[in-house]
């Protein structure tokens, strides 16, 4: 603080300092806090609010873990919220498994393998469906996967069953895989692309194998890049709205939708922001496991 | 690295496979803009038609969907822009702690789902009954989108020789002066690259948007409940318009980078072409004088 003064005088660094603590102020730190202010009181009519009966409660938290409905999983019958919001953690890694296994090989290619001067083309052609909007991108696959829609005839070309593929989360991890593998691909690809091919030679010369290489070069070498595409993938994919809304079969739910019903059909803000806590909590203890099992700070995996 | 040829053909065939499972859908998405069928489909094909566009043109809601997601966009390249920049240079002056508490204020909520921004922006200005509307969204996209522009700061920021700075207070310069003539100049590439995130980054988005926008439509959220509820290929002409536009834009871009790359190449050319000249001509005054 006191080499900013320094450097550019009082005036304009409490200029600096002003817009930086209006933006971590109120549009960060008070916003956060009053999603876990909200969501622990009362839902009440506004001529109720500051009364007697506006007190903190954990009761919209019970709202989740004590519904009515219940759905058996894994030998258990659970709360019908908890099992959608176990479906979805369960759901958005499972596409954060396969994002980094269709990424990760085509990373290693642009960056080590690939001919510099076809690179940038390549990128090129990789970056049209991120210009082109999420919600668009979505609706292609509502198209082709539709059961009267091209895939289906596609197959009917040659002579096989059609298939009805909206069931079951299907739909979904396929459109959330096509939406956001480029947030994984490209935070790989900048890690790998830092590495000395020198050392790769080495290890060649030395008789690795290209498993070993992979293994123990490029990988520990682009640990920063993983982590950061997963913390990406996994939080777009669990606060996803649009993918599971329109690539949904009647036996998926995702819980931003449960959210949604909470904040636009109930209009019940308290146990909305409770639900909306719970998402940010998840996300937030993904983002830490990922930092303590790849052992990188915070600022590789946000770059 | 695995330079046999079998391992390579394996490496372009999966490239190719990505590129197709990245552009076949848009080109589907496209192609059912044209497609006479009710529903948006590029199969059975019914025939040729452009009713879709026409739709589109007619759709005033759309329209003026349109008109707030680029009065948003400007709101929040307004705001994100400065503060963005304000923040990288605040936190380039830190180290230590201060620095990496800060850091992780600032890039928190790139790492937060959009739904949780909007909720909680909604809640906060609730407080001081400030009603959902346009500017919520704008400042809820500000929360996240002021962070892409910071880390752009922040890395131009490392190149930045803090001695011209120095030199510049020592020779008598203003702060303002400083500022004008020293640091912008450097920081410009970034300010722009992030003056266009921020517009693209407002533009795509929904999440923020859904939760914060009260009664008012924008681009992205009118498309989602047209897309969830009333489904019509005037979207798929919408898309249409937004690929061809994007891929118009990036055909130019890939010329112009061509021929800038070309030019390079002659000058490195030319470059080599009068070292070697000049080298011979040393080589003969040399030999005379020798």
């Amino acid at each position: 603080m006191r080499e900013l003064v320094r450097r550019y005088g009082l005036t304009l660094a409490a200029v600096f300092a002003g817009l930086t603590a209006f933006w971590l102020l109120a549009l960060v730190v008070f916003p956060y806090f009053f999603l876990a202010e909200t969501s622990f009181r009362h839902y009440l009519p506004v001529d109720q609010l500051g009364g007697p009966n506006d007190t903190f409660t954990l009761s919209n938290y019970l709202t989740f873990v004590s519904s009515s409905s219940t759905t058996p999983f894994l030998f258990l019958n659970v709360p019908i919220h908890v099992y959608i919001f176990i479906e979805t953690v369960l759901f958005s890694s499972v596409v954060t498994i396969i994002t980094f296994s269709l990424a990760y090989p085509l990373a290693y290619f642009l960056a080590k393998v690939a001919n510099v001067k076809t690179v940038p083309t390549l990128f090129l052609l990789l970056l049209i469906p991120l210009w082109v909007s999420e919600i668009l991108r979505s609706f292609a696959w509502y198209i082709i996967l539709s059961y009267q829609g091209p895939l289906n005839a596609l197959l009917g070309v040659f002579g096989l069953h059609q298939v009805r593929w909206l069931t079951a989360y299907n739909g979904v991890i396929v459109g959330l895989v096509y939406t956001y593998v480029l947030f994984m691909l490209f935070p790989i690809y900048n890690a790998i692309s830092t590495l000395d091919t020198n050392q790769i030679e080495a290890a060649q010369d030395m008789g690795a194998r290209w498993w070993q290489i992979h293994r123990r070069i490029i990988l520990p070498h682009s640990k920063p890049g993983v982590a950061s595409g997963c913390v990406m993938v996994f939080m777009l994919s669990a606060g996803s709205i649009i993918v599971p809304s329109l690539l949904a079969s009647p036996s998926s739910r995702w819980f931003t939708e449960v959210i949604q019903q909470w904040m636009f059909e109930s209009q019940d803000w308290n146990t909305g922001s409770a639900y909306a806590f719970l998402l940010l909590l998840i996300c937030t203890i993904f983002v830490s496991v990922m930092m303590r099992l790849f052992k990188v700070r915070l600022a590789d995996i946000a770059q | 690295m695995n330079k046999t040829p079998p391992s390579r053909i394996l490496f372009n065939i999966y490239v190719a496979i990505f590129l197709a499972f990245m552009l076949i859908p848009l080109a589907i998405m496209g192609g059912a803009a044209l497609n006479a069928s009710r529903f948006p489909s590029v199969y059975p094909w019914k025939g040729f038609t452009d009713q879709w566009f026409i739709d589109l043109w007619n759709d005033d809601r759309m329209l003026n969907a349109a008109k707030n997601t680029v009065l948003v966009a400007l709101g929040v390249v307004c705001m994100a822009v400065p503060i963005g920049t304000a923040g990288g240079i605040l936190i380039n002056s830190l180290r230590g702690r201060s620095r990496s508490f800060l850091y992780g204020l600032m890039v928190a909520p790139i790492l937060t789902p959009g739904a949780v921004i909007g909720i909680s922006t909604l809640l906060f200005w609730n407080k001081f009954d400030v009603p959902a509307g346009l500017h919520l969204s704008a400042f809820g996209q500000v929360s996240y989108i002021a962070a892409y522009v910071m880390l752009l700061v922040l890395a131009r920021l490392q190149s930045f020789d803090k001695g011209l700075e120095e030199a510049a207070l020592d020779l008598g310069a203003s702060h303002a002066q400083v500022i004008r003539r020293i640091l912008a100049p450097h920081l410009y590439p970034a300010i722009g690259a992030g003056a266009l995130i921020a517009f693209f980054q407002s533009v795509e988005n929904f999440n923020v948007t859904l939760f914060t926008k009260g009664t008012y439509d924008t681009l992205t959220v009118y498309v989602g409940s047209k897309v969830r509820t009333g489904i019509t290929p005037t979207i798929n002409a919408l898309a249409l318009i937004l690929i061809t536009i994007t891929i118009i834009g990036a055909a130019a871009y890939e010329v112009l980078r061509r021929r800038e790359e070309s030019r390079q190449e002659k000058l490195r050319e030319l470059a080599r072409e009068a070292e070697v000249a000049t080298e011979a001509a040393l080589l003969t005054g040399a030999t005379e004088t020798a």
